[in-house]
């Protein structure tokens, strides 16, 4: 469904990306680990088109989308959420998601008719907040909302875009732990057809809802494999308990 | 789920007090015949800042150079009318599309850049409009301005020494241009705009051309500029390269910041209280009546960060 | 022909050397803070004022004056860093260029009432600089050369100071990265200040070597604000060299454009800003 291969970006001679290959198939779950450092918002920002690659491809399905403006692979399917909030603060949850919806409808550009007469993306809007349990506070403006419930957010706006791939920059940052389950729970709720990747640095949410994890290190990837095998694996344990610990958070 | 379009249908609703203050526009015809002109200036400059607001209050656009377009607007309707067609209306129109073609292509540099790189881009775009004006002077007459324009009547009323008629115009022209606005900020593209100036890095990330969207805002507010432009050439009969200027650019600014920007009646209760206090300081030097807009202007951005408009919500919503 | 051009190479220089020593201050504040200060001319004003004052009314000699416009523009500037500025570093870029042009207003109508609005004459200018020299040919102003030479002296000062002193360490480390800055140690707020009143003082300097050259008038606030946003904006915030370069660049094509066709007035300039920026908006010398 997603698939890198061989990309490469460098500032300078930091080298943040090096040879990346992965191949995400439809509906998996998959996780992307690593300590801080390791490239991992950079792979989204790569995969996104928020940065371009020095060299190497970015498929989509069947579609090389390399060299498509961010808006444009959104377009295709292709979402992603902040690990820090990127949200449109005076705007209510409703108006953010409904703008989102309104957007992938291609309905955006209409400058004559008002919102209201747009019943059906208002509702889609409302029920994919909903679905979060974001319903009952879809009236109040984003800065208004709790944390957690800003988070839900992210994700909300992420899939009003309606993806096929959707990439998830530590969803669960700054979200207290009994929460951070629930909004993954939240997570694997979503459609089967839906592939996700997400990073996480909680090995307890990652080895429960992942289906396989890649592991990076220093721009390049370690090693992927099933949460089993990467339990096991000697290198990872290397660079998470041995000398790299404090890494680790 | 009614409720989620209810509350859309509520918040784009006509509210009381605006219901009130249309029909009280007309009140000058009764009340202070003797100010129409003041008036009519008063709504001229109301249909410029809310050609501001669509650009700075929504799509979040900085520009210290928005008299580029009204200026357009203006030499456009005096040229027209001096030497081609003194109709107003056609000329109107005219002036609009010039503008808007102006503000189009313009758009296209100013939506590529932010902060201090716009600033200058907008600023320099003005200035150099003002100086070809300047140096064209075979064309717009230069510094003594553009003299000789008679229009015609409008409809069937002629323009009046005690500016009956041109107050009657620029109202009709600012509530139309008024509805416009209106409907363009309660409409999808709205939404947009808005978007954009919340978080115009999150746009493209669902989806958004942010650009073209830029591009579009950019060229409505440049043709109603162009159209308050044209209406100061139509009421007045000359055209000066004051409407080209950077004190033009820098006034609407005051005017729609004092007033509270993104709030559509904020380029309006600007411009009413600033022409106002402008006509009765005007025995004034024009320089120690820019001292008191400068202290206002340092109290608002310290203390009222809204506006007038944003400070008296505040209170209200306070009172409750 | 050739003289006639030497002459206007040498115009510009040395009208580039004043629009230099008024924008640099405001280059590196801009670099290091991101604050769009648009008042930057009216500390260059207080300099100017200082200097007539001390002039006209109590007789000093010009060259005195030049420390004390120094002084009292940095003076001023650090009052208004502390009291206004510092709030809005957070602010949008709105609200500082409001704030910042509501100073401009105010500045200039405090001076049309100190004054008056009509230009300043000076009494007692130094004859040896009112005079001029013949170099191969080319009449060269005495004051012109004078100011070619101040802003060589000042490059090299500043150049010096910021490559080789602690302080100048920590203003570069400020403008790279503040927030690297702030996590080394380095009191960000303070540096700012001083560098503020640096930038200031620098202005007030200029103000007051332009009275001779451009004249001074409660207008220059706002009269010379396009050229030093212009040399800051296409220099690139935060480098010396690069403010340096595009002042030069001002200077001569703006006297160029002035003498050899005069018809188009500041159209060229303009054009010249629109189009430098929109090729490289971070400036010539840019990083960011």
């Amino acid at each position: 469904m997603l698939s890198t291969r061989n990309l490469n970006k460098s500032f300078g001679s930091l080298v943040v990306a090096q040879d990346i290959s992965i191949s995400v198939p439809r509906g998996a779950r998959y996780a992307l680990i690593g300590p801080n450092g390791a490239g991992k918002t950079t792979l989204i920002n790569l995969v996104t088109g928020m940065l371009r690659p020095d060299g190497g491809k970015i498929i989509l399905g069947e579609e090389d989308v390399t060299a498509l403006r961010p808006d444009a692979r959104v377009k295709r399917g292709l979402a992603r959420t902040f690990q820090i909030n990127a949200l449109f603060p005076q705007l209510s949850a409703l108006e953010s998601v409904v703008l989102a919806v309104l957007e992938r409808k291609g309905e955006s550009k209409a400058w004559w008719r008002s919102l209201p007469r747009y019943g059906e993306a208002v509702d889609e809007a409302f029920s994919i907040l909903e679905s979060l349990r974001l319903g009952p506070h879809c009236q109040r403006l984003t800065r208004e909302l709790a944390y957690g419930q800003q988070r839900l957010l992210e994700i909300a706006l992420a899939l009003a875009t309606r993806p096929r791939a959707l990439l998830l920059d530590e969803p669960a940052a700054g979200v207290p732990k009994d929460e951070s389950a629930e909004l993954f729970t939240a997570i694997s709720n979503l459609s089967r057809e839906l592939t996700v990747l997400f990073i996480e640095h909680d090995m307890d949410v990652v080895f429960r809802f992942a289906s396989r994890i890649i592991v990076m290190v220093g721009g390049r990837i370690l090693v992927e494999g099933a949460p089993e095998e990467i339990a096991r694996d000697e290198r990872v344990r290397e660079v998470y308990l041995g000398k790299r610990r404090h890494a680790f958070a | 789920m009614a409720s989620a379009n209810g509350y859309l249908r509520e918040k784009i609703r006509w509210r009381a007090l605006e219901l009130v203050f249309w029909p009280a526009t007309l009140l000058p015809f009764v009340v202070t015949p003797d100010y129409l002109s003041l008036a009519s200036q008063i709504a001229i400059t109301a249909l410029f800042a809310l050609s501001l607001d669509l650009i700075l209050g929504y799509a979040g656009i900085v520009s210290l150079g928005h008299a580029a377009y009204f200026g357009t607007g203006a030499y456009t309707a005096g040229l027209l009318a001096k030497h081609y067609w003194s109709e107003p209306l056609a000329g109107l129109l005219v002036a609009g599309v010039a503008a808007g073609l102006v503000g189009y292509a313009t758009s296209h540099i100013i939506v590529r850049f932010r902060h201090l790189a716009l600033i200058m881009l907008t600023l320099g775009i003005g200035l150099l409009l003002a100086e070809a004006a300047n140096s064209a002077s075979w064309l717009t007459g230069g510094a003594d301005g553009l003299q000789g324009i008679r229009m015609s009547p409008l409809l069937d009323f002629k323009f009046d020494l005690y500016g009956k008629t041109a107050y009657a115009y620029s109202l009709a022209v600012l509530f139309l241009c008024f509805l416009l606005a209106r409907r363009v900020i309660h409409s999808p593209f709205g939404l947009a705009l808005r978007g954009i100036r919340e978080n115009a890095a999150r746009m493209p990330a669902i989806g958004a051309p942010s650009r073209a969207h830029l591009r579009k805002a950019y060229t409505i507010a440049a043709v109603m500029a162009g159209i308050a432009g044209a209406l100061l050439t139509h009421t007045t009969s000359t055209v000066s390269l004051e409407t080209l200027s950077f004190e033009r650019s820098a006034d609407v600014l005051v005017i729609l910041i004092l007033g509270g920007a993104g709030r559509l009646y904020g380029g309006i209760v600007g411009a009413i209280i600033y022409m106002v206090a402008r006509d009765q300081f005007s025995g004034m030097n024009p320089q120690y009546w820019y001292f008191w807009i400068g202290l206002l202007l340092i109290t608002v951005v310290m203390l009222l960060p809204n506006g007038i408009l944003g400070g008296l919500g505040a209170l209200y919503k306070k009172s409750q | 022909m050739l003289g006639s051009l030497a002459g206007v190479l040498f115009d510009g220089l040395a009208y580039g050397m004043l629009l230099f020593l008024l924008s640099v201050g405001l280059s590196v504040t801009l670099g290091m803070m991101n604050f769009v200060n648009l008042a930057h001319c009216s500390f260059a004003m207080v300099g100017g004022y200082v200097s007539v004052s001390l002039m006209n009314r109590f007789g000093w000699p010009f060259l005195a004056t030049l420390p004390m416009a120094f002084l009292a523009a940095a003076s001023v500037s650090v009052l208004l860093e502390r009291g206004l500025y510092r709030r809005l570093y957070r602010a949008s870029d709105l609200d500082q260029c409001l704030l910042t042009i509501g100073i401009v207003f105010v500045s200039i109508a405090a001076y049309a009432w100190l004054y008056g609005t009509e230009q300043q004459a000076v009494e007692g200018f130094p004859p040896y600089l009112r005079g001029s020299l013949q170099f191969m040919g080319i009449n060269l102003a005495a004051y012109r050369l004078f100011l070619v030479l101040c802003g060589f002296l000042v490059t090299a000062i500043l150049v010096a100071s910021l490559e080789y002193t602690r302080f100048g360490a920590k203003v570069r480390a400020a403008v790279d990265n503040q927030r690297m800055a702030r996590g080394l140690g380095i009191d960000v707020d303070r540096t700012f200040m001083l560098t503020f009143a640096l930038g200031g003082g620098l202005a007030g300097l200029g103000g007051s070597l332009a009275i001779e050259m451009v004249g001074l008038d409660p207008g220059f606030a706002l009269a010379y604000l396009v050229y030093v946003l212009i040399v800051v904006s296409v220099g690139g915030l935060g480098s010396i060299g690069g403010s340096f370069a595009a002042a030069i660049v001002l200077g001569i094509s703006d006297m160029a454009g002035k003498y050899y066709v005069p018809w188009l007035g500041a159209f060229l300039i303009y054009l010249v800003m629109v189009g430098l920026l929109m090729w490289r908006p971070q400036g010539l010398f840019g990083k960011r």
